[in-house]
């Protein structure tokens, strides 16, 4: 999921509110949030369905805007070449081998957590951060 | 017993029968050696990975009125002019001008001639600084234009060594991370990279170097290029298998082929953290079933293609000569491998992916009567020892 935040509001301790009066677990993969700056927050919620829609409906009376298919990294499939080097650097397997045979890599966003070692080790510039 | 001449009058009757390196293993062990090397024609193979040693020569024509171009960039990547008039030679490893290169260390090493390769191949825009000294038949001192592919006389690539035989299984012992030409190689031996497209690479499948010689036709990139040379480095005394397979580098190509003719896919600039820029290309390569001890060897199956685990933070920079171990590519492509009793992750440089792509491609190329064969005018040598250099002097 991901939570942009407008100028105006980086001073709220947003996360804390989440956690202590919506009863939710955050796991926060990567965040920028400056004063007089656009933020943004890149970050794993679990908790009930119920405890999630007011989580939520919460962070937008705060003027946040949330995105919650989004991801911060990408991976661009026509730029990947399959060799099989980012293999060895993605923690979680979201980047991996999707069949032995032909040993083509593929990219599953849902266990990326966005620790970027990827980006760098991508020799073809596959792996991109929109931030 | 079958001739060249007579493996392509079948090709040109669209009737030859043409597997690729990976399907001829279960072929054989179906049918026979024998029967199969009756009926097969040829067995093609292919990699893709960096490259190196490539680059490629440019004609540009003259312009009104003329230069002598004596430096000259692309894309601001310098190129070497010591040629012609307007002739110049981009190799793929030249970065580009004011990279800090290793100088915020480990350098990002964004783009360079690797990359200025591509983009030609794929037919975009560039841009060309020329300067010159000027001369009475070449007054014009300096050019600054843009141009593609297409505006260009001739854009041939011309690559000193391609297609290493076998190559190093890259790990690292010390206790900091390193870059290198193989990508970050973890501290502790969390990981290694290997490079080689194992049964499907060329000179696995033609270990002795039976058909595959200079003046054979190859598949580079899409265009129909050749060997011209033994690849620099060309050593084929080396350590091998029973079945003759090098477990080190060994052979090398050296090819040439139009740029005009290849395919963007397969020629890719990269980019390695710390090291530099490269090329990584795709090249296939036909052998022809003139008999059955030829194929036997395109039979040759990752299990029986070993390759040595050289450990790159001392070993391999010192030039010690020690060799970790052995494995094979089976093992390699498993995912993980055990060393001195360490789990280590396995990542590759080199496209099996691509590689597959490649053989496929060129294999029916061949089966639709377009890829002709053609018999090497000269053998690569035999029994040639690598040399080093030799640093002579006081400062040694």
């Amino acid at each position: 999921m991901l939570l942009y935040f407008p100028q105006s509001v980086t001073e709220k301790p947003i996360v804390y509110h989440l956690v202590k009066d919506y009863n939710l677990i955050i796991n926060i993969f990567r965040a920028k949030v400056t004063p007089e700056e656009y933020g943004y927050l890149v970050l794993d919620v679990t908790g009930t369905e119920e405890d999630i829609k007011k989580g939520m409906a919460f962070v937008e009376t705060c003027d946040v805007k949330i995105n919650e298919a989004d991801k911060g990294v990408s991976w661009d499939s026509s730029k990947c070449t399959h060799c099989g080097n980012c293999i060895t650097h993605c923690p979680t397997h979201a980047l991996y081998i999707a069949d032995q045979k032909t040993r083509r890599v593929d990219f599953d966003s849902s266990l990326c957590v966005e620790c970027l070692s990827c980006i760098g080790n991508c020799p073809f510039d596959a792996c991109s951060t929109i931030f | 017993m079958k001739t060249y001449e007579e493996i392509n009058s079948k090709i040109e009757s669209k009737k030859a029968v043409v597997l690729t390196a990976e399907e001829i293993i279960d072929y054989v062990e179906k049918k026979g050696l024998e029967a199969a090397a009756d009926e097969v024609d040829v067995v093609t193979t292919a990699t893709f990975g960096p490259m190196c040693s490539s680059g490629c020569f440019l004609n540009f024509g003259h312009s009104k009125p003329k230069i002598r171009i004596t430096e000259a960039w692309l894309d601001d990547v310098a190129v070497y002019c010591g040629i012609a008039a307007v002739d110049m030679y981009l190799g793929a490893t030249q970065l580009r001008h004011n990279d800090p290169a290793n100088m915020y260390y480990p350098g990002e090493f964004r783009f360079g001639g690797g990359h200025v390769i591509e983009k030609l191949v794929a037919g975009e825009k560039l841009q060309l600084f020329a300067l010159s000294y000027g001369t009475d038949d070449y007054p014009k001192r300096e050019i600054r234009t843009w141009f593609d592919i297409n505006d260009l006389n001739q854009a041939i690539m011309v690559n000193p060594r391609n297609c290493y035989q076998n190559y190093n299984v890259a790990i690292n012992c010390s206790d900091k991370p390193i870059y290198t030409y193989l990508g970050l190689l973890k501290p502790e031996m969390k990981n290694l990279t290997y490079c080689s497209a194992g049964q499907l690479s060329p000179l696995l499948n033609d270990p002795m170097y039976e058909t595959i010689g200079i003046g054979t036709r190859v598949w580079l990139a899409g265009a129909q290029g050749h060997v011209y040379a033994e690849g620099t480095q060309h050593t084929s005394v080396c350590s091998r298998t029973p079945n003759q397979v090098p477990t080190e580098g060994a052979g090398t190509l050296a090819l040439t082929g139009n740029m005009k003719e290849m395919n963007p896919e397969y020629v890719r600039g990269l980019s390695l953290v710390g090291y530099g820029v490269s090329l990584s290309l795709g090249i296939g390569i036909p052998i022809p079933i003139l008999t059955p001890e030829l194929l036997k060897h395109t039979t040759v199956r990752d299990r029986d293609i070993k390759a040595q685990v050289i450990d790159y933070s001392s070993d391999y920079p010192n030039k010690t000569g020690k060799v970790i171990c052995q494995v094979s590519y089976e093992e390699l492509r498993s995912g993980e491998i055990r060393i001195n009793g360490r789990q280590v992750e396995v990542g590759s440089l080199s496209s099996y992916a691509k590689a597959h792509e490649i053989a496929c491609l060129l294999r029916d190329e061949i089966k639709r009567g377009e890829f002709l064969l053609s018999q090497p005018i000269r053998k690569l040598p035999i029994g040639q020892p690598m040399k080093s250099l030799e640093i002579r002097g006081k400062n040694q």
